[in-house]
């Protein structure tokens, strides 16, 4: 079995493949890459299916070295790779030779970077998912973040290699937003109009202690004017929370994401929607994001939209 | 999009793939059997489209591949669903047995909640393990349980601050609640005790101690004790 030697494993960089849907009855959430599409592309790029798993690197990346060699792609946002000293752009695979290391760096855009390994990181999986959930130190290489020294198995994989790279137009179609588009959220109804306002009306800017559970969002503070009593129910990916209770309290938005608790007593105002939820795992600490409200028949066909895209016969690209 | 009623029970979108349904708007155990026999019956019989059950103290959130189902498709294809509640028979509930060593280090707010009731530290200790409890639900994380069946003479706000770093095994009450912090995890329920018990372990078949529905009793032990458990 091929392996990855980390050297050096950048801020944070975890095993990550699509997640595990189907726990919540036992409070697992799914985890799994803070950007898929971005995933789903890197692995496309090596012959993959979908869900394997890859490295996610979130805003400096890591030092691997490939004692036996390896077909890679990074995907996902760029952070200034080199292999044995040579930059490599994103979107498209190559090849690393036995004993050469990929070096990669700050990041030039958004929050996160893929590399995607032919064959997909080998763990052991966690209720049928390779994806690390770092709270509970549960799934991925050993419940938790990489460190230096560790050692990774890549699963194998045989077939011949080829440059691959993704069809620009496509690409630009499916590139991170910063206006994330939102429907209403279950108590959405608890914010007078004068909150939906300000909530829609503002900037926010991400701020510095957001990670996979959440995003925590500096600017305007929504006053909630309670109705009813929350009680604590499922909340989904995306939500928009706002922490406080009573019947005047004011606070700063909340988005739960990949690694969020699946359960939680605070009224959500809005709930990203899937298609812009790969945006928010692009979100870097201090960006600056808007919202905008849409129905729920346009939330479903810019996901179709998106799907379309992804399903592309022109996608991938000699 | 106005939330819709069949019978009891109450849906509404929670985002554009999930469908929230409430069977009451206050926790009581009515509403906690129909949340377990709906989740019972949606694993016996699923839906095609569903991927994921979020079950708490009177609601039901249902996850669904949006690219197959609308929230309408869903409700339109539940109904049938909840005429049937009523013959769904639940499992007889286990009850699990739960040793905590009080107070100390190890349930760091015991004084001050005593403190809140002018209650001794035995007598709160005496209320706690007097209760049968009930698993409602797990959430929040991976196998914590939310527990009701909180003597009312114990019954404490939460923190105003939570801690940032709650350690694995601590037992926190908030207003009527119990629960096991499984992890160390943030947390703003006021810890009075801690159990060497592991709520949450993958390597088991039951990776969860607790499951929905279980009733709980909590057992005192000593430093000593803990410790030996700890290392059993």
């Amino acid at each position: 079995m091929k392996a990855i030697q980390v050297e050096a494993p950048g801020l944070f960089t975890t095993v990550q493949d699509l997640g595990r849907e189907g726990f919540g009855p036992l409070g697992v959430s799914p985890s799994g890459a803070a950007d898929p599409i971005s995933l789903r592309l890197g692995n496309r790029l090596v012959g993959n299916p979908d869900n394997a798993a890859a490295l996610e690197m979130t805003l400096l990346g890591g030092t691997f070295l490939f004692p036996e060699g390896a077909v890679l792609a990074l995907s996902g946002s760029d952070f200034g790779a080199t292999i044995d000293g040579v930059g490599v752009d994103p979107w498209m695979s190559f090849e690393a030779l036995p004993g050469q290391t990929a070096r990669l760096g700050p990041t030039r855009s958004g929050a996160r970077s893929y590399l995607c390994v032919e064959g997909g990181m080998a763990v052991r999986p966690f209720l049928g998912s390779a994806s690390t959930h770092a709270l509970s130190g549960l799934g991925g290489f050993e419940g938790r973040a990489l460190r230096k020294g560790d050692v990774l198995s890549i699963a194998n994989a045989s077939q011949p290699y080829r440059r691959l790279t993704i069809a620009p137009y496509i690409l630009s179609r499916l590139s991170p937003r910063k206006i994330l588009r939102c429907t209403p959220g279950p108590q959405s109804e608890w914010f007078p109009e004068s909150s939906q306002n300000l909530f829609y009306n503002s900037t926010y800017r991400v701020a510095e202690d957001s990670n996979r559970m959440g995003l925590r969002l500096d600017g305007p503070a929504i006053p909630v004017s309670s109705s009813g009593h929350m009680i604590t129910e499922g909340v989904s990916l995306g939500a928009i929370q706002v922490p406080g209770g009573g019947s005047q309290i004011i606070s700063s938005p909340i988005i739960l994401f990949v690694e969020q608790q699946t359960t939680g007593g605070y009224p959500k105002i809005a709930n990203v929607i899937s298609a812009d939820l790969p945006s928010v795992g692009q979100l870097r600490p201090r960006d600056e994001i808007r919202f905008e409200q849409v129905s729920f028949e346009t939330a479903g066909a810019l996901l179709r939209e998106q799907e379309a895209l992804l399903a592309s016969q022109e996608l991938i690209q000699e | 999009m106005p939330a819709s009623v069949h019978g009891t029970a109450q849906f509404r979108p929670a985002s554009d793939n999930s469908l929230l349904i409430y069977f009451d708007q206050h926790i009581s155990l009515d509403a906690h059997q129909q949340v377990a026999k709906l989740i019972r019956l949606l694993e016996l019989q699923p839906i095609t489209g569903i991927v994921n059950l979020h079950p708490a103290y009177c609601s039901v959130l249902l996850k669904f591949d949006a690219l197959k189902l609308r929230h309408e498709e869903l409700e339109t294809r539940l109904r049938p669903y909840f005429d049937r509640l009523d013959e769904v028979t639940l499992p007889e509930p286990r009850h699990r047995e739960i040793p905590v060593c009080y107070g100390g280090e190890y349930g760091p707010d015991l004084a001050e909640v005593c403190a809140t009731h002018s209650l001794s530290v035995q007598q709160a200790i005496d209320l706690h393990v007097s209760a049968t409890y009930i698993v409602y639900f797990l959430g929040f994380v991976p196998g914590f349980a939310y527990l009701g069946g909180l003597p009312e003479a114990l019954v404490t706000p939460r923190l105003p601050v939570p801690r940032r770093r709650v350690p694995p095994g601590s037992v926190g009450i908030a207003s009527q609640q119990s629960g096991i912090y499984p992890f160390a995890t943030p947390g703003g329920w006021r810890l009075i005790g801690r159990t060497p018990l592991a709520m949450f372990r993958s390597d088991r078949t039951d990776m969860s101690l607790l499951s929905i529905g279980d009733r709980v009793h909590f057992t005192p032990i000593s430093p000593g004790q803990y410790t030996a458990l700890e290392n059993a």
